[in-house]
């Protein structure tokens, strides 16, 4: 029998409690003639999308400080950026053109596509061998071959100038931050904040500050991009051996010195992690950011998605994933290389820039005899392949042959499992979660918590956002029970059983390597539009932190505990359920946390396929440009996020504290 | 040696926690009570201490002791809460960033437990790392780099990396980078800790050689009485953050002043720290060939024991000054706990 201690019994109690309001609410509603316990009545709200863009107006057309105003500080920026970017796109897609329109003269073509692979297997080979030379390398014939060479190279040139510039402005705030004790204080909430935002969210300011345009894409990009290398940056420096400082000083370094030349270099390898990252958020970023103006493949997903052209999508995603892929390995493997410093070769500067040498004389030749020839410079079209026809054949297939069973297994998801959740959140009193969240958050991290937990969910309610927060709620919550369900399981399986590990492993990396828009793409083409669908995008996509977690908490179980369990004579199912399991819940919690968080960030792009919560209300503003609507809708994202974080943070940590591992 | 101190320290504090200041400004010397009281840790406590130049000064402690928080006051890696450090009669607490920079470049040199070396470096241009940062130009860097990594025994590994290098060679490292730039005063913090027993004792040979050349002011801390004993002119014992006792090896095993101190000596074999000088009777009633005063009873025992009465002992200058019997060597070597 069980025995349920008298809180256990308390908390079962409520939460029994609340699903049965949650299903009879509104008819308890009805009954009491009280309807505003389920519906915040809108004589409440206060108009806060109102007041922001009311300023954000004064900001664009009136903030001033003396003569400068605050549309010349943003002018000035999108010009600092623009100079760069336009440089690179010339050289890599346009061409170097002097006058404009009708009567524009190319001076100077773009780079031969043959020079860029050229350069881009000299860089493999370089970083690491001809193993990674042939990988890049047919990564971009791919690209030429299929026909995406024009736009894959827009999208390179953007990436070629938010990574330098994400890494770059990263790594000087992280190490502003890292000098200063009261830094990290100040930055981290900020950090936080704006890596729970929704990415929606600041575009639509983004927008109003520097225009549609590439600009404005590279501003939203950079911004995204850059958060985790400041705390990248962060950690790597705090983590270089205090001994490695004392020497540095001991020695003698000038402050500036035991920075750049002792902490940065020690750091590199973590360093570099952060670039990494930089970089595979700004692929990330490549389809939305084309909502606001980026060009190249973003938008060529994007306008393929718009009209459902499954083919023409799915050809540029996979395009992306292959750029994504090339860009991916040759940073890690140049990151490797940066760590084993290899003797300089000598000779002359041909004889030691051997492969420069060679990119840079095929630059030369193909632009000279270009004229002549323009195979040189520009792909065929002719000989472009394009499987686009295939794949709109095989959803036909599919959708003529299968549609009975896919039907029935999106019916039957639908109406067991997404609709009775939707309802029960929806009929859940407003005053009822909002003390039920306060009562949680004392519960498990105390009155501080309790505040944050009632404040910023009253926040949500005042702002009217009530119904599409539970939507969005119920859409987020629905995608982490399947994925912890599906996840959970596959990590523990990756870390009891080596086989399946490595099989797992490659399949979270490639998951981790799409970009988020891709997931869409195949679910839409079978299950059409619909909250099915975006469960399912909402599921591929943020699986990939509770099979990581899962795995690393059931491996780091000290073996020592193992052994002891083996000593008693536990079986291997004892194990699991007795020692393994209990120790590796905090870090599977942690993998929850994180699944929430991606799913949270996801919410937005399934907005395309018609949700109806907090991403579609950014969404709409985003095309209205309305960015009061847009804030305040991101904003409330952004606390379900915080939350959510907090409370399950809170919860690890009361087991680590359970379990002695932290105190 | 030479009695003239190089490095002092007078009356240094450092206490950890948020009151640190104000507790000293209260009780100028506070009790262990008071320290609890305020909710702080003493890491070093009312720490005096003067180290002569050319000496060896080993600093011995358990882990926790304080002792390489004091070697950090010492160095000004920390900042102590109270007290002054004196070097060639400076004090170092009241020295500008810059000078302190400028004698951490010419006149200190560190060595590390765990060699600190920096991973993205070659041997050479680790050991050359300090003189760069002061500006020599990198050829002259170069050449005097190539001498300290031949001194430390490691010609021919120039070009290889820390990772590439086992301990005892990374230390090795460690060492010759300390030197390079010919510091007067050479600290070592545990420099042998971390390495096999066997690579040690070889270490400490090596130690021991380098200094009989280059004759350094060291403050070496370590953990391990045995290593204390066999390197040290003079030990200081740490505990909980003060320094208990300052006193050469042989005054450590004659004449602990607790029965911790004497808990650490008991194990020492006693013939190879204790001198002849210390056992000898004064007087010239000894004969044959005389021993030296400083020679230690390990080395001239059998001799001692072999000679039928007591033997003549000399100091330096060659003056017979006592005698030595087998009675008291069999003491030393059949030890009776606590005597000599």
């Amino acid at each position: 029998m069980f025995h349920l201690s008298r809180s256990a019994l308390i908390t079962w109690g409520l939460v029994v409690l609340t699903i049965i309001l949650g299903v009879y609410g509104r008819d308890l509603a009805k009954e009491l003639d009280a309807r505003w316990l389920v519906k915040f009545p809108s004589t409440w709200v206060i108009p806060f999308k109102t007041y922001i863009s009311d300023g954000m107006r004064w900001l664009i057309e009136e903030a001033a400080i003396g003569p400068l105003s605050f549309t010349d500080v943003t002018r000035a920026i999108a010009w600092l950026i623009e100079q760069p970017y336009q440089f690179v796109l010339s050289l890599l897609a346009s061409g170097f053109v002097s006058g404009r329109g009708a009567d524009a003269q190319l001076l100077l073509p773009a780079v031969s596509w043959i020079v860029v692979i050229a350069g881009i297997v000299a860089l493999g080979h370089y970083c690491r061998d001809w193993g990674l030379a042939v990988l890049v390398g047919a990564c971009f014939v791919y690209l030429a071959i299929f026909g995406q060479w024009e736009s894959a190279m827009i999208t390179l040139a953007s990436v070629l100038i938010a990574v330098p510039i994400g890494a770059g402005g990263g790594l000087l705030v992280g190490i502003w931050a890292y000098r200063r004790p009261w830094g990290e204080k100040l930055i981290s909430p900020v950090l936080d904040l704006m890596q729970t935002i929704p990415i929606f969210a600041y575009l639509v300011p983004i927008l109003f500050m520097f225009g549609f345009g590439p600009i404005s894409a590279l501003v939203a990009t950079i911004i995204y991009a850059t958060p985790p290398m400041v705390r990248i940056t962060i950690l790597a420096l705090k983590a270089v051996d205090p001994e490695i400082v004392d020497f540095g000083r001991m020695a003698g370094s000038t402050n500036r010195q035991l920075m750049w030349r002792v902490l940065v270099p020690s750091a590199s390898r973590s360093l570099m992690v952060g670039v990494n990252q930089v970089i595979m958020l700004t692929l990330n970023m490549v389809i939305i950011a084309s909502m606001i103006g980026a060009g190249g493949l973003g938008f060529d997903v994007l306008a393929a998605l718009r009209r459902l052209d499954i083919g023409a999508g799915f050809e540029a995603g996979i395009a992306i994933v292959v750029l994504a892929i090339a860009v991916d390995r040759l940073s890690q493997a140049f990151a490797e290389r940066m760590g084993q410093v290899k003797k300089p070769a000598t000779g002359t500067w041909v004889a030691r820039h051997r492969r420069t040498a060679l990119v840079l004389v095929l630059l030369v030749v193909t632009w000279g005899l270009g004229r002549f020839s323009p195979l040189l410079l520009e792909y065929p079209e002719s000989q472009t392949i394009t499987t686009g026809a295939f794949w709109d054949d095989l959803v036909k297939y599919l959708n003529i042959n299968y549609f009975d069973t896919l039907e029935a297994i999106k019916v039957f998801f639908l109406h067991y499992f997404l609709l009775p959740i939707k309802r029960t959140l929806l009929g859940i009193p407003w005053p009822w979660a909002i003390s039920m969240l306060t009562l949680l958050g004392w519960r498990v991290g105390g009155p501080r918590l309790a505040l944050l937990c009632g404040g910023l969910s009253g926040l949500i309610a005042i702002t009217g956002l009530w119904p599409k927060a539970m939507i969005t709620v119920y859409l987020c919550g629905a995608s982490v029970i399947l994925a912890t369900v599906i996840g959970v399981p596959l990590g523990i399986l990756a870390a009891l059983n080596k086989r399946a590990g490595v099989v797992i492993n490659v399949l979270i990396d490639t998951l981790q390597t799409l970009p988020s828009f891709v997931y869409l793409i195949p679910v839409v083409m079978l299950f059409r539009v619909g909250d099915f669908t975006a469960m399912i995008a909402i599921v591929l996509y943020a699986l990939a932190p509770a099979v990581r977690y899962a795995a690393h908490g059931i491996r780091s179980v000290s073996t020592e505990l193992i052994e002891a369990g083996q000593v008693v004579g536990c079986t291997r199912r004892q194990l699991l359920r007795h020692i393994r399991l209990p120790m590796a819940l905090p870090e599977i919690l942690l993998g929850i946390n994180q699944t929430i968080m991606l799913a949270l960030s996801m919410l937005v792009i399934t907005a395309l396929v018609g949700t109806r919560d907090l991403g579609q209300e950014v969404y709409i503003a985003l095309t209205k440009a309305d960015i009061g609507r847009g804030l305040v809708a991101g904003l409330a994202i952004a606390f379900i996020a915080i939350i959510a974080d907090r409370l399950i943070n809170a919860g690890a940590r009361q087991a680590r504290i359970r379990f002695g591992l932290e105190n | 040696m030479t009695l003239s101190p190089k490095l002092s320290c007078r009356n240094v504090w450092k206490i950890y926690g948020p009151n640190a200041q104000t507790l000293l400004q209260t009780y100028p010397d506070p009790s262990d009570q008071d320290i609890a009281d305020a909710g702080v840790v003493g890491a070093v406590r009312s720490a005096n201490l003067d180290i002569a130049e050319g000496e060896i000064f080993v600093i011995m402690g358990l882990s926790g002791s304080g002792k390489s928080t004091l070697v950090r006051c010492l160095s000004r890696l920390i900042e102590p809460t109270k007290g002054e450090v004196l070097f060639d009669g400076v004090d170092l607490l009241r020295a500008s960033e810059p000078e302190l920079i400028d004698i951490r470049r010419h006149k200190m040199g560190m060595v590390f437990q765990h060699f600190a070396l920096l991973p993205h470096l070659s041997v050479l241009q680790n050991v050359s790392f300090p003189l760069i940062i002061q500006g020599v130009s990198k050829a002259q860097a170069d050449i005097k780099a190539r001498e300290v990594v031949e001194l430390v025994g490691l010609k021919g590994r120039e070009d290889n990396f820390p990772r590439e290098l086992s301990g005892g060679q990374q230390q090795r490292v460690g060492i010759a980078r300390s030197l390079v730039s010919e510091p007067d005063l050479w600290f070592l913090d545990e420099p042998f800790s971390a390495l096999d027993p066997l690579i040690r004792r070889e270490m400490q040979d090596e130690f021991l050689r380098l200094q009989a050349r280059l004759h350094k002011t060291i403050v070496f801390i370590t953990h391990d009485f045995d290593e204390a004993v066999r390197l040290a002119d003079r030990i200081a014992i740490m505990k909980d953050g003060k320094i208990i006792q300052v006193a050469t090896p042989e005054e450590l095993l004659m004449n602990p002043v607790s029965e911790y101190v004497a808990e650490f000596t008991r194990h020492i074999p006693r013939s190879k720290v204790l001198t002849v000088g210390g056992l000898m009777t004064p007087g010239t009633n000894g004969a044959g060939e005389p021993i030296a005063q400083s020679a230690k009873i390990s080395d001239v025992a059998e001799q001692i024991i072999a000679a039928e009465g007591p033997i003549s002992v000399a100091n330096e200058s060659g003056q017979i000054v006592g005698s030595i019997d087998r009675v008291a060597v069999a003491q030393v070597l059949f030890a009776r706990q606590g005597g000599a």
